[in-house]
Order: structure tokens, then C-alpha cells, then sequence
């Protein structure tokens, strides 16, 4: 560990910002520029590399409040286009989730179900400024005796709206096989048997907590690019896990560390908030989420300086493994080489492919870093940091 | 040489009139069988690629026309709808022929409609229901050409 030559605030790096003199790189960028300058050097003159994502994300959704009706109602059963919104909260809030599948869905009943509407694309109609149909249902009580109330709606008529996820943004992510002798269908796509094709998610080296793997600066209260518009990290999300294994470089070598967010929907676009359907698996959405990471020092630029070829994904078997429960790496592979489309496993060449858009990632990335350099976006120093383990630093600077 | 992938439909009336053998015999196509139904007395449909000269598949397929047999390029069939597209790739570890395929290093996914052979595998694993693929028993192409 030991001192650090370039040591930087978030204060300092917000004054820049306003001033117009920040200098900014996407997580792309800062690898080309670590190369070239040297961490020390690149820590100098990087102020904040900016990260992103594009990726199905369960464990998101929404918190609506749908305003008081004429007679008062406190809902205790919600619909949303016939999807259930979770109700059980006040008079008239309600949390519709991604996952959630409309009511007369026929499931997985005809093999494998199609899941054609559910929270994700409630919330995605949303943004969109389409208007959809609430249904609510009470028991009637002396202060709120309307027992059912419907109305059409859309996103400007409701007095709150946000999105709140609890778990995004995973660090890192199986490469997902199977091993098994059917086809499989999973929130990893689709697996044909025998290993003949295997799939990967995360953007990789864009990807925010992958550039950050310590959570040196990522915490509740950090501003992200959320879903097109501007939210917050408020902390770790569900199942954080630091204490997975990690390679040399520090970065994880499975999933680990995850974001929960939220932010106003009322500022965010279809674009980058898309309701998903997974054949045989269920409803989702795809959140577009791109993190600021101040390069407050050298340590900090060489984390931000990563790329697919220094990250490694475990290779994960989803046709028996992963439902029972075990889930043990078979191997691991570098997403350089999941990028290529092909990756030797078991010594045979089985095709691999992408779940998250990294275009669409690296879109994020150099939209989040055109708002720093505009001035209209600041870093949000964080109250606490994630929960992290302590590194030992780098050797070699 | 040329490739074209085509949806033949047999009506009643004539799916049992041996045809395609002839596009070999008197056109020098090769034609290579994609996939094939035949409901007994009803209906038959191949989906069938040929190669051979751009005008000679011209030729060969105005001959199948000719004896009412109904021809669709697929190309005509199968479509992406661009704006559903997100280009995350899920599709390109599944389509057989490569018609959907990465594009690199932007990693955006490319369609080559002509390299479609209509399986259906991207509109079943599409999240987002940007591929608009045909099965070989499309109802709603029931009648379209009547």
C-alpha cells in the first residue's frame, strides 16, 4: 500500500467539473491511456473514467404512487395492464417488479412459455409514455371506504414514480454451459446440450464495479447514469458478496459485488429501460446503468484500466450444477476470448455470446462522460463505501 | 453462384406431381432441403435453398410457379424489427447459418437475411421480439396467395 503520488478529492474533481477543465475517459478509453501514460501519469491527468452496462437485470423494479381516488381507497391488490403490483405498503403506493408475470400468463404450462408481458414491460410502456391500465382492489375501511377503483394512466400522472432496483449491476458473471442432453431454457438464454453453445453477460471491461473491483469509491450516494436519466446508488445490493475469489489484478473471478439503485423514472428512456421476455424463464427488464469512478490515485487508475483479456468468467454448468444448487467452476475463461464468439472447452471449440449489449454499454459510458464534461453532472461523493475486503496493492507502479 | 432459400407450397391439387427433381434434370440447380411437412391430402412445404446462376434460380423458380406451385424468398419473410434490436447477442450462439452474427470490435449483431433459413431459433430467443421469423406452418400464411 504505502502513499500515493497523485492524490486526488472528489472536491478537487468536482471543481474541475465545473470549471470545464475535468478531463474525462470512458472505461475504454482508460485502457489505451493507462498503456501509454503509465498509472501514475494517467491518475495525473484522468479525472474520472466513466463505465457501463446494458444488461437483463432481475431484481429491479418500480415504487408508483398512484394519487388518492375520489372516494379514498387503500389498495391492498394492485394491476398494472393485468400485472400484479405489490400493494401491500400504504393507501395508494405500490412495487411493481420486473419479474412479475401478468396474471393469465399460461407460465411454463406449454413448454417453454413465451412470457410475453410482465413488471418489466409495465415499466418500460411507462417511459415510454404509454398509457396503461390500473386496476386497484380494497376491503373499504371509515377512511377509505372506495373497495375498487380503475383508471387509465400514464407515468405523468402519477405523483411518484421511481425506479428501484435491489440488486443490479453484478461485478462479474458466469459464463453459463450445459452439459446435460436436452436444450435447456434459462435466464442465460438458451443452451443447446452437450456444450455445443455457451453464454456470457456483464460488458466486460466497461463494466462499472469490474473497474472498481474494491469499491474504493462506490457507495450510497454515488451518481450514476441510471436507465437514461440521472439516479443514485443507496448502497450494496441483495446477495453482495466481496469475499469471491479474485485473480491477481484483484478483479473477481465470479459474480460479486452488486448495486442497489434508484433513481426518478419520471427522467428515464425506453432506450436504456427495456422490458424482457426469456423463453422458458420469465419476464425481466434491461437497465442501462454507467458509473463515474474518480481517479483519485494510481491504484485507482490501474483498477480502471482492465480489460477483457485480465478478466475471467467461470464456466458454469446450468444443465445439472447450477439446479442443484452447486454451481462449481468447470474452468475459466477471459471475456477477450468469449468476445471472439468461440472458446475451447472440454477440448472442443463450443460458440459463445453475449446477453449484454456492450454497444449500448459503451454508448452509456460516453453519454455519462459528454454530461461530466458538460458541466451538468457531478460526482456523488459516497456516505460509506460498499462492503469490501482490504487489498494489498499493487507491486509495481 | 448464387443462393437463394425459398418456401414451396404444395396445394392438394398438385403435392403429389413430382417437381423438384426437375430443377436439377432440366435447370442444373443444386437444391438442398432446409425443412419439409407434408399434411396427407392437404398441403405440402419445403423450405429449400437453391444455388446455381442468378437467372438460372430466376428460371427455376418461374418453373415451379408454372406448375402452381407457390414460391416465397424467404428474404421477403423474415425480418428484424431495428428498433426492438439491442444488439446484445443472445441470438448469435443459436442461428445456424451465421445470418445473425456479431459485427466486431463495435459488437453489434448484423442480419444477413439471405443466409436465413427461417428455423425460428432467434424469434424463440429474441427477449425482445425483434425477430420476425416464419415457421414452415405459418397460419396466419394460410391463404395469402388465393
Amino acid at each position: 500500500m504505502g502513499e500515493f503520488k497523485i492524490n486526488k478529492s472528489f472536491a478537487e474533481i468536482n471543481k474541475k467539473i465545473r470549471d470545464g477543465s475535468v478531463v474525462v475517459l470512458t472505461a475504454a478509453e482508460m485502457i489505451e491511456a493507462t498503456k501509454e501514460l503509465g498509472p501514475v501519469e494517467a491518475a495525473r491527468k484522468v479525472d474520472v473514467v466513466t463505465t457501463g452496462t446494458f444488461g437483463i437485470m432481475c431484481s429491479s423494479g418500480a415504487i408508483l404512487n398512484f394519487g388518492h381516488a375520489k372516494p379514498r381507497i387503500k389498495a391492498n391488490k394492485v394491476y398494472l395492464n393485468g400485472v400484479e403490483a405489490y400493494a401491500g405498503l400504504a393507501a395508494v403506493d405500490c412495487y411493481v417488479g420486473a419479474a412479475q408475470t401478468s396474471e393469465d400468463d399460461p407460465l411454463n404450462k406449454v413448454f417453454p412459455g413465451r412470457f410475453r408481458y410482465g413488471g418489466g414491460h409495465v415499466i418500460e410502456d411507462l417511459v415510454s409514455g404509454k398509457t396503461i391500465k390500473l386496476e386497484a382492489f380494497a376491503y373499504g375501511t371509515d377512511c377509505y371506504p372506495n373497495r375498487q377503483h380503475e383508471s387509465e394512466m400514464s407515468l405523468k400522472d402519477f405523483p411518484d414514480a421511481w425506479l428501484l432496483n435491489p440488486r443490479n449491476g453484478y461485478q462479474n458473471y458466469n459464463c453459463a454451459i450445459n452439459l446435460s442432453n436436452k436444450t435447456i431454457y434459462t435466464y442465460m438464454g438458451i443452451l443447446r446440450p452437450d456444450g455445443a453453445n455457451a453464454n456470457y453477460s456483464t460488458s466486460g471491461q466497461l463494466s462499472p464495479l469490474l473497474n472498481d473491483p474494491y469499491y474504493k469509491t462506490i457507495g450510497i450516494g454515488t451518481r450514476i447514469f441510471l436507465g437514461g436519466g440521472i439516479g443514485y446508488v443507496i448502497g450494496n445490493g441483495t446477495q453482495h458478496d466481496p469475499n469471491v475469489k479474485r485473480s491477481e489484478n484483484g478483479v473477481v473471478m465470479g459474480g460479486a459485488g452488486t448495486l442497489s439503485v434508484k433513481g426518478d423514472l419520471k427522467l428515464m428512456s425506453p432506450k436504456f429501460l427495456r422490458g424482457a421476455s426469456l423463453t422458458g424463464y420469465g419476464c425481466s427488464l434491461k437497465v442501462g446503468i454507467g458509473v463515474p469512478i474518480p481517479v483519485l490515485n494510481e491504484e485507482i487508475a490501474t483498477f480502471t484500466a482492465i480489460s477483457d483479456e485480465d478478466i475471467f468468467a467461470p464456466i458454469v454448468d446450468y444443465g445439472y450444477d447450477y439446479p442443484e444448487g452447486e454451481g462449481k467452476p468447470l474452468g475459466y475463461v477471459t471475456y477477450a476470448q468469449m468476445k471472439t464468439g468461440e472458446m475451447t472447452f472440454d477440448g472442443k471449440k463450443v460458440t459463445t455470446a453475449p446477453l449484454a449489449s456492450y454497444s449500448i454499454a459503451l454508448e452509456i459510458a460516453t453519454t455519462l462522460k459528454e454530461w461530466i464534461k458538460s458541466g451538468s453532472f457531478t460526482l456523488g461523493e459516497p456516505q460509506e463505501i460498499l462492503p469490501s475486503i482490504p487489498f494489498g496493492g499493487f507491486t509495481n507502479f | 453462384m448464387a443462393s437463394k432459400n425459398v418456401l414451396l407450397i404444395f396445394k392438394s391439387n398438385i403435392m403429389y406431381k413430382p417437381v423438384i427433381y426437375r430443377l436439377a434434370r432440366d435447370f442444373d440447380l443444386v437444391f438442398n432441403i432446409l425443412e419439409a411437412k407434408i399434411l396427407p391430402r392437404r398441403e405440402g412445404r419445403i423450405l429449400l435453398e437453391l444455388r446455381g446462376s442468378e437467372d438460372v434460380i430466376e428460371k427455376g423458380i418461374r418453373f415451379l410457379e408454372d406448375n402452381r406451385v407457390l414460391v416465397e424468398l424467404l428474404a421477403d419473410k423474415v425480418w428484424r424489427e431495428e428498433e426492438k434490436c439491442v444488439h446484445c447477442g443472445a441470438c448469435t450462439g443459436l442461428c445456424p447459418t451465421r445470418a445473425l452474427s456479431i459485427e466486431r470490435p463495435e459488437m453489434k449483431v448484423s442480419f444477413d437475411v439471405e443466409k436465413c433459413v427461417a428455423c425460428g431459433m432467434c424469434g424463440l430467443v429474441c427477449p425482445f421480439g425483434a425477430m420476425k421469423d416464419v415457421t414452415l406452418f405459418d397460419p396466419f400464411a394460410e391463404g395469402r396467395h388465393t
